[in-house]
């Protein structure tokens, strides 16, 4: 009943560019079968902007392919690699404006690119190093950036959702026509903020996107395990707003989607849910085995649709690259990542006392006494730091 | 100077703190028309609007996460939780993500809301509307957590946290909301944190409390006057931050330390005065420090009175330490 009830898809519409996608049954068994929006191809991604976009995806594999050998090598401590989502974010990211604000999860390394934050920045974070803007105090992959309205990340799940609500509540108030878009997985729908902040955008319409990427795991647990939902966008007819599903492989689909939702916000028209299937081609973090719960077969056979490969043959096929000049940017991407590795490794590690710093605006007594007691040790040489 | 109850300088220092600046919003469950269940927030909605005083859907961490959200953007949020005994679907936006904001962005993200919610007990108001968990949110490193007991303080103490650049949790005594008046000072009356109050000097004993459990301390004092027992009676009323020479002072000075609060035993804001005593004024001390407290046990509905300290029991824990040593 629940995957062909019309009923229970009517009030979510399925926006793809593409065709259906022969391997969604791996992602959900009781997956719908898309409907095409009319309003789907109204704003593709700009053209003049696919080779900058497919440049991105590429430095963020880049990255991933590199990070995990650096994690395997103990140079970095751990990584959270986004393989398979590269064009569900840099699609989101590329349709919000700078003004908007992004409530990340921990896999928005490419979300953070596309903001303008710069690839060596994020390795002074995964390196832990003296340039780090969150100065070591996090794990990698769970940075944030001021200067690009990009909130520090945090590893519980969902936490992100209803303070990217409040933040639209406060544009709002002051009136700044902007939106929070908060990033989140297939995982997070289950959890206490993911209801809490889709109940709070329905009822004072805030200028808020929910963008979940579902990949199909939350770590060994597979999207229909999560839910009974036939989709996770149709939740939203339940909170009073829109949600939809787009295929996140297609950067079209996700830009265009992004682009409505932000429109109808801006315009007071509320929050928008949008689900972008993807598939998580690696594994959920340095720290998990996918063998131990997932066939690789499953993960071959998603890998047919590959948001980079479909980028690049798309753009083949405009004329715009060939295999030579494919070659020469992924090369590019490796030397780009290289240099950044390079970079951040070679900054002085972050001051040993400055975990004590930031508590607090000012520090309290007791703070204070615990610094100059540790300031003790070290000088007995009793704590090396 | 006007005469409040202490729950009507909470509703005016809430009203004196938007009055002066348009990004202070409240926030949480029946504040607006209602007044919010204790009145805490009456008047509010009428003055200042519904969109600054906003009534939300029944969902403790929808409302934190959000007054989050506000605060990041730069708004002043003060939430309201109806009852300190129905903050824990909120604990971990308050605990993972408020308490953490500025540290973990290093700096980046201040992350400045402030938390009202009336505590303890001494209303009927069986396991979930008597708890004083002040506990658990005190051993959370970057809460300040800040107990009036006074009408002054009510005002004076939220002025500050509404002012402040850290998340602050204002805990009030529901049980004294109206039965403890006093004289307020009009206009801007901040009392800052970290200083406690001395309510009463005494060469005998030191007891420390805060919120409604000051006055069966003072009490108690006044009876123990009556046999010749000299007891200063300190009001903490900031927890964190504590002031640590305040009450290190005290006991180097009387020799002997109570601690009372209506919170169990058991790693109670009781346990880190004590400790602390032991680390720094241990030479002083002429007997063992005594605790007085709730029990071990959930918060009992018909039993609250047995539960509760109150000044008999209080004044009994003074009395045998003074004749202790």
């Amino acid at each position: 009943m629940r995957a062909t009830d019309p009923e229970l898809l009517q009030t979510s519409s399925v926006i793809s560019s593409a065709r259906v996608r022969p391997e969604r049954d791996l992602v959900s068994t009781a997956a719908p079968s898309p409907r095409t929006s009319p309003g789907a191809a109204a704003d593709p991604f700009p053209p003049a902007r696919l080779p900058e976009a497919y440049r991105t995806m590429l430095l963020a594999r880049a990255t991933d392919e590199r990070c995990l050998s650096l994690q395997r090598q103990g140079r970095i401590g751990f990584y959270v690699p986004l393989s398979g989502q590269e064009a569900a974010q840099v699609g989101s990211a590329a349709a919000l404006e700078p003004v908007d604000w992004v409530f990340p999860a921990y896999r928005e390394l490419a979300v953070a690119l596309v903001r303008g934050v710069p690839l060596v920045a994020i390795l002074d974070q995964l390196f832990a190093n003296s340039r780090d803007r969150t100065k070591g105090r996090q794990m990698p992959n769970h940075f944030g950036f001021r200067d690009q309205n990009f909130v520090v990340a945090s590893s519980p799940i969902g936490t992100q959702i209803t303070q990217a609500v409040g933040a639209a509540m406060a544009a709002q108030r002051r009136k700044d026509p902007i939106v929070t878009l908060a990033y989140f997985g297939d995982g997070a729908t289950s959890s206490n903020d993911f209801h809490a902040g889709m109940n709070f955008a329905g009822v004072y319409r805030t200028p808020t996107i929910f963008f979940c990427q579902n990949n199909g795991w939350a770590i060994s647990l597979p999207r229909d395990r999560q839910t009974m939902s036939p989709t996770l966008a149709e939740k939203a007819s339940a909170y009073g707003f829109r949600g939809v599903v787009v295929d996140g492989n297609d950067l079209d689909a996700v830009y265009g989607a992004v682009r409505e939702a932000r429109a109808r916000a801006i315009a007071g028209d509320g929050p928008t849910f949008i689900e972008a299937q993807v598939y998580r081609f690696g594994a959920h973090s340095t720290s998990d085995d996918p063998k131990r719960y997932r066939p690789e077969a499953l993960v071959e056979a998603a890998k047919r649709r590959d948001p980079v490969r479909l980028l690049r043959d798309r753009l083949v096929a405009a004329g715009l690259l060939d295999d030579a000049r494919d070659a020469q940017w992924w090369e590019a991407s490796r030397a780009e990542v290289a240099k950044a590795v390079e970079s951040a490794e070679g900054v002085a590690p972050v001051d040993p006392m400055s975990f004590l710093d930031d508590v607090f605006a000012t520090p309290t007594y007791r703070l204070q006494a615990e610094r100059d007691a540790l300031e003790q040790l070290v000088r007995d040489g009793v704590v090396k730091p | 100077m006007t005469e409040r109850t202490l729950v009507q300088a909470v509703n005016r220092g809430l009203f004196e703190a938007m009055q002066a600046d348009p990004d202070v919003v409240l926030l949480g469950e029946d504040i607006g028309v209602n007044g919010g269940v204790f009145r805490a927030t009456e008047g509010l909605a009428q003055q200042f609007g519904t969109d600054r005083v906003v009534d939300t859907p029944l969902s403790e961490t929808g409302i934190v996460g959000t007054a989050i959200g506000m605060a990041l953007y730069g708004l002043k949020p003060v939430a309201e939780i109806q009852f300190l005994d129905f903050i824990y679907p909120a604990f971990d936006q308050i605990v993972s993500e408020l308490a953490k904001f500025r540290y973990r962005s290093g700096g980046q993200y201040p992350c400045h809301v402030v938390i009202r919610t009336p505590y303890g007990g001494g209303i009927k108001g069986g396991l979930y509307h008597s708890q004083s968990s002040e506990a658990y949110f005190a051993h959370t490193p970057g809460l300040k957590v800040i107990v009036p007991s006074t009408p002054a303080d009510a005002k004076g103490l939220l002025l500050t946290a509404i002012q402040d650049e850290d998340p602050v949790l204002f805990l009030e005594p529901k049980r004294i909301y109206r039965s403890v008046t006093g004289e307020v000072p009009d206009g801007d009356h901040r009392v800052p944190f970290g200083v406690a109050r001395l309510v009463r000097e005494g060469t005998d004993a030191s007891v420390f409390a805060y919120g409604a459990m000051i006055p069966p301390t003072v009490d108690a004092a006044e009876t123990l006057a009556g046999e010749g027992i000299s007891v200063e009676v300190i009001d903490l009323r900031s927890l964190v931050p504590l002031d640590e020479a305040a009450v290190v002072a005290s006991v180097e000075k009387t020799g002997r330390a109570v601690v009372v609060h209506e919170a169990p035993r058991t790693c109670g804001f009781g346990a880190e005065i004590s400790a602390l005593l032991a680390e720094r004024a241990f030479y002083s001390l002429k007997a063992p420090i005594a605790r007085v407290t709730g029990f071990d046990t959930p918060f009992p509905y018909a039993l609250e009175n047995v539960y509760l300290p109150d000044a008999a029991r209080i004044a009994h824990a003074i009395r045998s330490t003074v004749r202790s040593g």
